[in-house]
């Protein structure tokens, strides 16, 4: 079995979403399921980032701040539906991306870490300090989808966290579907040859400057599209979710579970979001393990959790 | 001019902060390049151990004594057991690794602690020093006499130094440092130790003005991180202007133009030098290994 | 099967027995940027928890606390709400520690009619009234209030403003905003800073180089107000400055240092100054109780957010033995009955218009002198 292949991943990612709700014992655990999934939608973007690109963003947070206040704003200020105005959100995110994206992706390593952290914190500044317009700190409302409601006139009854668990891992199937296949393009060769090395990647013709771009860009606007579904979701959203902290998070779930694979990255968000659930049994000690399980996981498998286990499996196989 | 001066005085207050958490990654960068995220925590450490140990009943210089060796330790262990079994990885990881590194101390800090504020006395009373309408606290004074004195220490380090110059040639070329006889894991081990003792000394000296608790670390090494950034990371004289600069460009925004948006000022000018200078002010040149 | 796994995993954890007949619930920000209030509250309930079922319980039922840290943040505290309400089926739930995580939550107990008592300031919360929402602490914009009611009574018509830029900074700030001209007072500075800036003489001095500005008014907590108070100082602004109801702990003065917070008033509740209230004043017993309780158990001084938790956990055991019986619709009924019920706060009468039940007389215009409160009124 090749772990790595397109309909693999995609078949293993579906029925996990599919059978996973028999085994949940209250729609509590719907909820946490819908988080991985909005979570695992933004490391997916990341993945062609990071794992295809090779570059980092420390903050991504910010896109998923756009996306979520487009989806409380523009319904206010424009009358758009809450749909549209996500995908104004993703629409914004993209043209912001490609405006900063340009001179940033020039810088390399830690330079282009402190830069697009300079980036997410100004987003979160705007969002918390506009208070007239985002109510500031405290946060605003977003109005509801109203697909639930359709759903229900054509016979289709779910409930609140039931809906959201079946949309956002839609969603996510989705957004992996769109990842995996970049990933088999032209687009994402050229992406790969310059992660292994620019010079020689611009040596063989490849537009480095643009395929940087298109990376940025396209995680922008899965980081968006997250944040668009996190605050339909929550109905309500506070500058927190742009904050550096859910960049870190955002980092933090797409290399644990291994950057370089779609499913791996989405398993590491869905370690990342059960651990703290989990935890609650460690009171005090909480803050404590999340630090030693992200230390420990990154010193001993260092290409992150799924590729180092496969990687174990298959090498005792042989 | 009284307000020009009262906004200087506050930014170079805030920049010799800046400034001495910057110093602190200095060393590590330069020995193994990693920008070791968890060097607010060792501010943070300086501070909380020299607050309870002074608690306790120690006098102030003993307390900060014990505050800067437990620190030292701490750096030490925190090579030993995470970046040096973390050879190799890439940066992300180790950035993750240093942050992991971060929340794993904080967690720490805040059950042999406690999670209020704290702060202890100023060294020299608090009494303000007038200077043409203007004025200063004495602990500011300490503050930056501290940056600088730690400044010329690492510029002497580095040039003057057989050690220093080890630990730059580690950075450079850790195989052609070894083959020249370089014990680089004396040098790491050393590094840490210096880099977690100038954070807890920076830790001691801020607390009068900054306060402390478990949880500033953070912030400070955000600052910290982009002043380095600023000024050219692994440079020390980088660290001290990018520091400085950074906490004079926030106080002139905060003084004239927006306390909101002052934080946002320093960020765009930073983006805007390293558009232009993509290695910092005084960065090296680095070029990529095909 | 990893994700299959881990969700078992979970299920093993949640499943584990409860002996306790009434189980309620709480979200609180014990660690983040707002551990600074969450401390204190978690810990009380608690404590009180203990204590109450020491003394047998309510109704001759032990009562069993589930607590959860979202560490300030709105989406954990959501999916904490969820949990404690789907999963461990409590039947009412305190928290929400900051303004943002109460707003996030509100919608889980609407939904799942399952009474709130919230900890945060906002009038938000309570206005409009929501079924099953309550609150404890007193709104902003009382604060505010009080605050103005003092300025003029001393003549005070101009004043400058220094505000923290985070969640309770800027809500004080917007509501105080929103009624100072009801007193006749005009803000001519309007300043603020971010949580964990470490020195604010910019600000300051352009408030003190504005003419005519009467007085200074500082909304926020943490370690803004200390800062804010020591420049003060350090500038010699000279005019009499008020700070707000987010710093009212002994720890602020010690914070701040005695000599720099000479004079600075505030609005506190009774819990800060129990020793000096009169014999005859009808809080004193409640705070001196839960004070001596608290700092004997915890060797830290009483803060006023420890006694909003006080305050919501007495509000709630007195409605389930009002109520006779621990199903949630029957103790939402009982809380907005709740009359003339003695807390840290103030004294709580809550009416269905009315989910907070308390009034302006409920804060006390205290003064620092010589390192310790003095009532001024």
């Amino acid at each position: 079995m090749r772990l790595s292949s397109k309909a693999t991943t995609l078949l293993i990612l579906a029925a996990v979403i599919a059978i996973a709700p028999v085994f949940f014992p209250s729609s509590y655990y719907f909820r946490v399921g819908s988080l991985i999934f909005v979570n695992g939608l933004a490391v997916t973007g990341l993945v062609i980032l990071i794992g295809y690109a090779g570059q980092i963003s420390l903050g991504h947070a910010g896109f998923a701040g756009i996306g979520a206040y487009a989806c409380a704003l523009a319904p206010v200020h424009l009358g758009l539906h809450p749909a549209l105005a996500a995908v104004l959100g993703a629409l914004l995110s993209a043209a912001i991306a490609y405006l900063v994206g340009r001179p940033i992706l020039r810088l390399k390593g830690y330079y282009l870490a402190v830069t697009s952290l300079g980036f997410g914190i100004l987003v979160s500044m705007v969002l918390s300090n506009e208070a007239q317009l985002t109510g500031g700190p405290d946060g605003m409302a977003v109005p509801e989808l109203g697909l639930r409601a359709v759903l229900k006139a054509i016979g289709i009854d779910l409930s609140n966290t039931e809906f959201w668990y079946a949309f956002s891992g839609l969603v996510l199937v989705l957004g992996a579907w769109l990842a995996l296949n970049l990933y088999h393009s032209p687009t994402g060769r050229a992406l790969r040859a310059l992660h292994g090395s620019e010079v020689a990647a611009r040596t063989v013709g490849v537009d480095v400057a643009h395929y940087k771009l298109v990376a940025f860009v396209l995680s922008a606007i899965y980081a968006s599209v997250s944040g668009s579904l996190l605050a339909l979701q929550n109905k309500f959203i506070t500058p927190d979710v742009a904050g550096f902290m859910h960049s870190i998070e955002m980092v933090t779930m797409t290399v644990l579970g291994g950057a370089g694979s779609v499913l791996g990255a989405i398993l590491g968000a869905a370690i990342l979001t059960t651990l703290p659930q989990v935890l609650t049994i460690f009171q005090e000690y909480e803050q404590l393990m999340l630090g030693l399980v992200m230390m420990l996981v990154m010193i001993f498998m260092r290409e992150g959790l799924l590729p180092s286990i496969t990687r174990r499996i298959r090498g005792r196989a042989e | 001019m009284p307000e020009l001066l009262q906004f200087l005085l506050s930014g170079i207050t805030v920049g010799a902060v800046y400034a001495l958490v910057a110093l602190g990654f200095t060393i590590i960068y330069n020995a193994s390049d990693v920008v070791n995220f968890a060097q607010g925590e060792f501010v943070m450490l300086g501070g909380m151990i020299t607050f309870f140990a002074h608690a306790a009943g120690l006098p102030l210089p003993l307390a900060a004594l014990i505050a800067i060796i437990v620190t030292a330790a701490i750096g030490v262990a925190l090579n030993k057991l995470a970046i040096e079994p973390a050879r190799g990885a890439p940066v992300v990881s180790l950035i993750i690794i240093t942050i992991g590194a971060s929340i794993f101390i904080r967690g720490a800090t805040q059950l042999v602690f406690d999670k209020q504020l704290h702060r202890f006395p100023a060294f020299s009373g608090d009494q303000p020093i007038l200077i043409g309408g203007a004025t200063i606290l004495p602990q500011s004074l300490w503050v930056i006499a501290g940056a600088l004195a730690v400044f010329v220490c690492l510029w002497l380090f580095f040039t003057r130094t057989l050690i220093g110059r080890a630990v730059l040639a580690t950075a450079n070329n850790r195989v052609a440092a070894q083959l020249v006889g370089i014990n680089t894991k004396y040098v790491m081990t050393l590094s840490f130790a210096m880099s977690a003792a100038i954070g807890a000394l920076a830790g001691v000296l801020v607390t009068p003005i900054t306060l402390t608790s478990y949880d500033v670390g953070l912030a400070l090494a955000l600052k910290g991180f982009a002043a380095a950034m600023l000024g050219g990371m692994g440079n020390p004289k980088g660290a001290l202007v990018g520091g400085l600069l950074l906490g004079v460009l926030e106080a002139m925004t905060a003084g004239y133009i927006s306390s909101q948006y002052k934080d946002a000022a320093a960020f765009v000018v930073i983006l805007a030098v390293l558009f232009a200078m993509p290695q910092g002010l005084f960065g090296r040149k680095s070029t990529d290994r095909v | 099967m990893k994700f299959v796994l881990t969700t078992t995993a979970l299920a093993l954890i949640l499943a584990a027995p409860a002996f306790a007949d009434i189980k309620i619930g709480a979200t609180i920000s014990e660690t983040g940027p707002a551990s600074f209030l969450g401390d204190p509250e978690a810990k009380t309930l608690k404590l009180l928890v203990e204590e109450i079922n020491a003394a047998g319980g309510v109704n001759g039922e032990k009562l069993e606390l589930v607590i959860y840290d979202d560490g300030g943040d709105p989406n954990k505290a959501r999916t904490f709400a969820t949990r404690l309400v789907e999963d461990d089926e409590v039947v009412a739930v305190i928290g929400g520690t900051t303004t943002g995580t109460s707003m996030a939550i509100i919608p889980v107990f609407e939904d799942a009619e399952v009474p709130f008592i919230s900890l945060a300031g906002a009038i938000e919360i309570i206005d409009p009234v929501k079924t099953y929402t309550f609150k404890t602490p007193h709104t902003d914009r009382m604060a505010c209030a009080k605050i103005f009611e003092d300025m003029k009574k001393n003549a005070i018509t101009k004043i400058g403003m220094i505000s923290g830029s985070d969640g309770f900074g800027a809500s004080m700030h917007k509501q105080c905003l929103s009624i100072v001209g009801d007193y006749g007072i005009e803000v001519l500075a309007d300043e603020t800073y971010g949580p964990t800036d470490a020195d604010m003489t910019p600000q300051l001095t352009n408030i003190k180089g504005k003419d005519g500005i009467q007085a200074v008014l500082n909304p926020g907590f943490g370690q803004g107000p200390a800062i804010v108070t020591r420049n003060y100082a350090q500038l010699a602004v000279g005019l009499p400055l008020y700070q707000s109801h987010g710093v009212a702990s002994d720890g602020f003065i010690e914070l701040a240092g005695a000599e720099a917070a000479e004079g600075v008033r505030l609005p506190g509740t009774a819990l800060l100054v129990a020793g000096l209230l009169p014999e005859n004043d009808p809080q004193r017993a409640v705070v001196v109780a839960y004070k001596e309780a608290y700092e004997k158990a915890t060797g830290k001084p009483v803060s006023t957010f420890g006694g909003y938790a006080h305050d919501a956990l007495r509000i709630l055991v007195d409605a389930i033995t009002r109520a006779g019986s621990a199903e949630p619709s029957d103790i939402r009924d009982a809380i907005e009955g709740t009359k003339g019920l003695v807390g840290t706060t103030g004294t709580v009468t809550m009416t269905a218009e009315d989910h907070l039940g308390l009034d302006l007389s409920a804060f006390r215009m205290l003064q620092i002198e010589k390192g310790g409160w003095k009532i001024v009124e």
